[in-house]
């Protein structure tokens, strides 16, 4: 007896039980749907948050002041003397204070992120104006009530009209849109185009955020950022007399701890995923079994004609291998709908991993044997003269 | 054709040993039509199941076909069944689920005969019982006689040396039942060996020879007809 009539038999089985095939496919299609939606989710997340660390370069060096020292503080001017002194491996920099705020124009709001720096930011940040000007030096040390919006906050704010030159407001205070951000994401909420920029000094005031803690500066070359982290680390250890008091690191290293993130992440899901494919499986053993007993009768009357062991065991085996394998496609088919669906709705990019497409259709097949063997040698082992009066 | 020398079997009951079957030493020659009668606990369904090769004696030597299968394992005697032995039940046992066609193609595809000469050859089986137009029904679109028809055609399709029947009969009126013995007779006409193990005396007389047995042992040996 060949495999095709094998099949046949098994898939002659499997649609003469319709219902009770698909409930027991439904552990594999939940598992396997799981499993892909999980890994396109973890993957599309990662996608987008590294496409923007590795877009800024290696050359961004972030420091962020975590503790206070009672003698002396570090102030920004010392940063920009530090910063003069150290200009062979540091090219720019730029303090930064951020707030979150309620921004008017007129009846139309937007919540967005306020971010306080000086002219340089735009260099550290790639990303300049594609409208008006950004702030300058003078505005910063006027304390200007000036505004740079990112092209999510000027669709939103304005509507189309050309929003350099008009007011807008929060904090209680009036600030002239002076340029619109180069757009960087599709002018999506949440993301680079989704900020408002200002003065540091006007930040200070008006986010009643006197000391400022984070500072970013860039490299000069992509060779001098070790070199200046090193300054900036024993610099601020001199100051602060430990190290404790502050973090300095770089794109790479973000990079490197998302990376360890995501590697968690995918154990995680994984781990998940897993389980509940073994649950799906311990249902096909369950419902198996069940059909063996019912169909002793039957095993019986093919073992009487002549089936062999074999013969029972593939029929059987091939029965949970179609089952767990129609599962598994129809989980995939069930996992990309969901992946296009949060893809549609933008909460992360959609990303099809073949992959794991491949890997959780395999794992789907190997259930299939792993709790298809049990039952089927048991179906294949039956005395054919008890199987024949089994009622 | 058949011979079996001092057939025992022996079944453990606890501290007690049943003898179903306590030396049966019988030939049975080819085309013969040998009616096996005895009540109930006689070891008449025991000797057929050793005789069917789905079962094993104890002891002593079973030759079928020039052939010792006392001593062969599972996938043996299920080649053995497969090709040597036509089997008719008195439950017909038909597989509720496959058409009278697929039922009866299915000695045919354990034995490995492929697509279009399996489907002529069951064809032709169930055209020579009289169903040539009920080839897609379902077992249980069919009468009792119709259905042991049906697995009468089985039994026929891989044109085994012997047909074997248990109690054909015993779930059919009396009108249908004498079909399926009709069917037999016709069979042994056309030079068949066929076994057929009943209690029914009015059944066993139709056949050529009757051997009656009792406690497991042959008590009576005659030509008839």
């Amino acid at each position: 007896m060949g495999i095709w009539q094998a099949c046949r038999m098994a898939i002659k089985s499997i649609r003469s039980n319709k219902v009770r095939s698909f409930l027991t496919m439904l552990g594999v299609i939940i598992g396997v749907a799981a499993v892909i939606t999980a890994v396109a989710f973890a993957q599309g997340s990662t996608q987008s948050i590294t496409e923007r660390i590795s877009s800024l370069g290696t050359e961004l060096i972030q420091v962020s002041i975590t503790g206070f020292n009672t003698n002396r503080d570090v102030t920004w001017e010392d940063i920009q003397e530090f910063t003069y002194e150290n200009s062979d491996a540091i090219a720019a920099m730029s303090p930064l204070v951020t707030s979150n705020a309620m921004v008017r124009r007129g009846r139309n709001t937007v919540n967005t992120t306020i971010r306080g720096v000086t002219a340089d930011y735009s260099m550290i940040q790639k990303q300049d104006v594609q409208q008006g000007r950004y702030i300058s030096d003078v505005d910063s040390d006027f304390r200007q009530p000036v505004a740079v919006i990112g092209s999510y906050v000027a669709s939103k704010l304005f509507e189309g009209e050309d929003p350099v030159g008009q007011s807008i407001k929060f904090q209680n205070r009036v600030f002239t849109v002076v340029g619109v951000l180069q757009e960087l994401n599709g002018s999506q909420q949440g993301t680079e185009d989704d900020q408002i920029i200002i003065p540091v000094s006007t930040a200070q005031r008006v986010l009643r955020n006197a000391y400022i803690r984070n500072y970013n500066f860039l490299a000069a070359s992509p060779d001098t950022v070790d070199d200046a982290m090193e300054r900036i680390e024993s610099y601020l250890t001199e100051i602060y007399g430990s190290e404790e008091m502050f973090r300095v690191f770089n794109s790479e290293q973000m990079l490197e701890t998302l990376n360890s993130v995501t590697g968690i992440m995918m154990t995680v899901l994984g781990g998940i995923a897993a389980i509940s494919l073994i649950v799906g499986g311990i249902g096909i053993m369950n419902i198996m079994l069940v059909s063996v007993t019912e169909r002793t009768r039957e095993i019986g009357i093919r073992k009487a004609i002549g089936a062999k062991r074999i013969n029972i065991l593939a029929q059987f085996l091939i029965e949970a291998l179609i089952v767990t394998g129609m599962g598994g496609v129809l989980g995939q088919i069930l996992g990309s709908g969901a992946i296009w669906t949060l893809g549609r709705l933008g909460i992360v990019p959609a990303v099809y991993s073949p992959f794991w497409m491949m890997v959780s259709f395999l794992i789907s097949l190997f259930i299939g044997v792993v709790f298809g063997i049990f039952p089927a040698n048991k179906a294949a082992r039956l005395n054919p003269i008890t199987a024949l009066r089994h009622e | 054709m058949i011979r079996t020398e001092n057939l025992r079997k022996y079944y453990s009951m606890g501290d007690n040993t049943v003898k179903a079957l306590d030396g049966i030493s019988l030939n049975i020659s080819k085309g013969s039509f040998v009616a096996i009668v005895g009540p109930s606990g006689s070891g008449k369904s025991t000797l057929m199941n050793i005789l069917g090769c789905l079962d094993v004696p104890t002891s002593g030597q079973y030759y079928l076909d020039g052939v010792e299968v006392s001593s062969m394992n599972d996938n043996q005697l299920a080649r053995i069944r497969n090709e040597k032995i036509g089997f008719v039940f008195q439950g017909f046992n038909l597989i509720s689920k496959l058409t009278a066609l697929e039922n009866v193609e299915l000695p045919l595809i354990y034995a490995g005969i492929g697509g279009r000469r399996r489907m002529q050859l069951a064809k032709e089986a169930l055209e020579s019982v009289g169903l040539g137009n009920r080839l897609d029904h379902m077992p249980t679109e069919l009468s009792g006689g119709q259905q042991q028809r049906v697995a009468i055609a089985r039994a026929l399709v891989t044109n085994p040396p012997l047909i074997l029947a248990d109690e054909p009969t015993g779930n059919l009126d009396s009108h249908s039942g004498q079909e399926i013995i009709d069917i037999f007779k016709n069979l042994h006409s056309l030079g068949n060996t066929i076994v057929l193990i009943t209690h029914d005396d009015h059944v066993a007389m139709q056949a050529k020879r009757v051997i009656r047995i009792l406690d497991g042992t042959i008590v009576d040996d005659r030509e008839v007809g």
